[in-house]
């Protein structure tokens, strides 16, 4: 716990003495958590600890609330007002949330993996968006590589070059990834696809076996590079000074850099008529929608337009895959293929767009029926396709997803 | 029709400037050519009628004002579920940001989480570990306060040079809101904090609900003194992109750690040393080596107009020029105005004073002939700590920073009133 207290070290001297003008904080909180919370003061009285029995009232969709309510209320004690409210956590509940992982490996369930067997599932899941070597795919998170450059000019922060925990890397995986499909890794999938970063950074070699014990072991490269924030000592002082308010430079100002020469801002669009007017003009086709989706289906399909209602309920479950696909006007590859015209189109033909094998071997095109089935088991159906998606659930989604597809033309 | 009453962009304004000439731009008190049809013919608004009650059960701004909205740029990350859009604060006056148009920072998208969903977990170093619903929130006793919401990066662009051409690109990731909550502090006492021991080397560990989960460590200190388990924002529940039904306030510390759809939090030993909190939102030096745990946004201030975005549109004459400041070590207690780079400074008149880590207005209300400026603004908080130069930040910290930007910003007035983000010298 040392790091923690050159934390305090640290905060005390700057950040606390910062804060002295509110209260005299370090007594307040080293002390006992006083008996009537500070901020009850302003309250007209003491709320009075309601009796047991309130407390199961309190909680009365509380699993076991009687009987843990009970316990907690009969715990109100020394440190601080209790109001008797909520209900005690279940160890399955903690157990289903608490999944955080500290840098000595408090947290890591058993389980292990190594690279050799990371590898494919990194390609599966994860190299969409971070590339098959780790080395990240355009505007995505690069993982690997960038060793040494954290004093260049533009340096390249990865987990090998930049993260200071191996922990964090697996609490991160294990909680939060695949992007959009978090959750959904065991507990070995994740050992693998954090010993293939590694791996991929040079950190252990492809039979390492990484597990709840060695995890921990794993130190790496940039462990050292942080320093708790020094600001108080570096900046505040020098910077607490009586500013001044008259020739306050050797010479007059002259402009060094101006933001129009970039050109980067986004212009403003030049807005067509407000879609939000109350008030429309009498009906005409003034107001026309900005979405090629609202336009009636051209020719071929106008006789099975998709329906309008359901088209706009594809349009919200079409938010899961905006991640990674574009639709509409200028559509472009991204990490997915664009859309535009997929219902009718030939497997894998998006020109620009790198398929997997199986994906761009296929045969055949795209119709509601291989679309819905594609769409509610993705790698069920094409094995080895990128997509990373785990599938729609409801049919419904499915429906409504095709309907909202089939809105777009090529 | 709305055309006319548009916002006005770069583009427009310079073909605007030109149309008017300099000999038109004409002071206040000049006569006009002939009676204005706006007062001797009877408009429509003064003879039918406006709309009834019910029209809009709720009321977006008018149509009019249809350009003062969030905006995003989108070469800044790969998609929209995991990046952020800036608060249009070349328009707003005041301090409260309404949270319609206030800026969204997500990880991973905005989550739809109803208050019959929502559970809150204390878990931990704790007595008795305790599942809140949303009503048992609503049971304990709340406060009020104002805080602003910084992120880190607000101005990180800028870093290498003047970037991006807007007050709202390059200090828009902030919002400023009356939040109504629980002090996480009474939630911690109900799960007993006798387990905990001493306070000096306990955390807390909080995540959000979302798939990123957005967990980060903060200090029990912290915990106990200011922060909110907040469900109210300007007097109404949370919008979805901000956290609805239940955020995180972490009053003057960075807006990564006030973590949305708030779900759990554990008393711990120890930092986690999470995602957020090691490979985001630290500071790399000049030498390599990296700040972290740099919590505290400290003292800032822009102006908001004139600015690229609002250019003046008047001719010469009476102006007001206004921005903000906020410092997450207290109040502002004042502001100056520089308006030849830094040079000479006068000091800003303060709309009301100072609050407590909250957004403060100021004003300098003066004149202008034509002349060109190179306006600054420079904040000073109740610590006695005076917003430096972004020279003296890189002075410290070399070139390498995204976070904690918080250096004057200059915008050149030129003749015809346009504004534009520079660096000087």
């Amino acid at each position: 716990m040392s790091k923690s207290l050159n934390l305090y070290v640290g905060t005390v001297a700057g950040i606390g003495l910062l804060l002295v003008g509110a209260y005299n904080f370090a007594d307040r909180n080293v002390a006992d958590y006083p008996e009537n919370p500070q901020m009850l003061g302003e309250l007209p009285a003491p709320i009075p600890e309601p009796e047991a029995p309130v407390k199961t009232a309190a909680a009365p969709e509380a699993v076991d609330g009687g009987i843990i309510g009970a316990a907690h209320a009969d715990n109100g004690d020394s440190k601080g007002l209790r109001f008797g409210l909520g209900r005690g956590a279940l160890p399955e509940e903690i157990a289903a949330w608490n999944l955080d992982v500290s840098p000595d490996g408090t947290g890591l369930p058993a389980g292990s993996g190594n690279a050799y067997d990371g590898e494919s599932i990194f390609e599966e899941k994860c190299a969409v968006c971070h590339g098959s070597f780790a080395e990240g795919v355009g505007n995505w998170p690069k993982l690997a590589g960038g060793d040494g450059t954290l004093a260049d000019e533009d340096p390249l922060k990865t987990v090998g070059s930049y993260w200071p925990y191996t922990s964090t890397v697996w609490d991160y995986v294990h909680r939060s990834m695949p992007f959009g499909n978090a959750q959904t890794l065991s507990v070995d999938e994740t050992y693998d696809i954090v010993a293939y970063i590694l791996y991929s950074n040079d950190i252990i070699d492809d039979e390492f076996e990484l597990n709840q014990d060695t995890l921990p072991e794993v130190v790496l490269p940039n462990a050292d590079g942080f320093i708790v924030d020094d600001r108080a000592e570096t900046e505040y002082s020098k910077w607490r000074t009586e500013p001044c308010m008259e020739n306050c430079k050797d010479a007059p100002a002259q402009i060094t850099m101006r933001a129009t020469v970039l050109d980067v801002t986004p212009e403003e669009a030049v807005e067509e008529p407000a879609a939000t007017d109350p008030a429309p003009e009498p009906a005409t086709a003034a107001d026309p929608a900005p979405e090629p989706a609202a336009e009636p289906a051209a020719e071929p399909a106008a006789t099975d337009a998709p329906d309008p209602e359901l088209v706009a309920a594809g349009e919200k479950v079409f938010n899961k895959c905006k991640a990674c696909h574009q639709i509409g006007d200028g559509a472009k590859n991204r990490v997915g293929p664009q859309l535009n015209g997929i219902v009718g189109r030939d497997i894998g033909s998006v020109d620009g767009f790198k398929y997997s094998k199986t994906m761009g071997s296929m045969d055949g095109s795209w119709d509601a029926e291989t679309l819905a089935a594609f769409l509610a088991n993705p790698r069920g159906t094409v094995k080895g396709t990128k997509m990373a998606f785990a599938g729609l659930r409801k049919d419904a989604d499915v429906e409504a997803m095709i309907a909202y597809l089939s809105s777009f033309s090529q | 029709m709305s055309k006319e009453t548009k916002g006005t962009s770069r583009r427009q304004f310079l073909t605007s400037a030109a149309a008017l000439g300099a000999g038109a731009v004409a002071a206040t008190g000049a006569r006009a050519a002939g009676p204005d049809p706006l007062i001797t013919e009877v408009q429509d608004w003064a003879s039918g009628f406006g709309h009834g009650v019910d029209e809009v059960p709720y009321g977006l701004p008018i149509k009019f004002e249809d350009d003062v909205i969030r905006r995003n740029v989108e070469w800044l990350t790969a998609d929209t579920i995991s990046s952020i859009n800036f608060t249009p604060i070349h328009a707003l006056d005041g301090t409260i940001t309404p949270q319609g148009c206030a800026f969204e920072r997500h990880h991973s998208g905005a989550i739809e989480l109803s208050k019959p969903d929502y559970r809150l977990m204390i878990n931990g170093l704790v007595d008795q570990p305790l599942v809140f619903s949303y009503d048992d929130l609503e049971r304990f006793p709340r406060e009020q306060h104002v805080y602003f919401c910084e992120c880190a990066a607000n101005t990180g662009m800028e870093w290498a040079g003047a970037q991006l051409n807007g007050a709202q690109f390059t200090h828009g990731m902030i919002h400023n809101m009356e939040y109504t909550g629980v002090p996480l502090r009474t939630l911690l006492a109900e799960a007993g904090l006798d387990a905990a021991g001493d306070f000096k080397d306990k955390w807390v560990y909080v995540e959000g609900a979302d798939a990123s989960s957005n967990g980060r460590s903060i200090p029990m200190e912290k915990a106990m003194d200011d922060v909110l388990v907040a469900f109210k924002a300007n007097g109404e529940a949370l919008r979805k992109e901000h956290g609805y039904p239940v955020r995180l306030v972490v009053p003057g510390w960075e807006g990564n750690m006030w973590v949305k759809w708030l779900r759990r939090v554990e008393v711990m030993d120890g930092p986690v040393e999470s995602r957020e909190e090691t490979s985001k939102y630290t500071d790399t030096l000049a030498d390599g080596t990296s700040r972290k745990w740099t919590w505290v946004m400290d003292a800032k201030s822009v102006v908001t107009s004139p600015s690229p975005q609002s250019p003046i549109k008047h001719g010469h004459g009476p102006v007001v020029i206004t921005g903000m400041a906020w410092s997450g070590h207290g109040k502002i207690t004042r502001v100056d105005v520089s308006k030849d780079g830094g040079m000479t400074w006068e000091t800003a008149r303060l709309a009301s004073e100072g609050q407590d880590k909250a957004l403060t207005r100021f004003y300098l209300d003066t004149t202008w002939e034509g002349e060109e400026w190179l306006l600054q603004s420079r904040a000073m908080d109740e610590t006695g700590y005076v917003q430096p130069t972004k020279a003296q930040l890189r002075d410290v910290r070399g070139l390498n920073s995204i976070y904690h930007n918080n250096c004057i910003q200059t915008w050149h007035v030129k003749a015809n009133g346009e504004a534009e983000n520079v660096e000087v010298s």
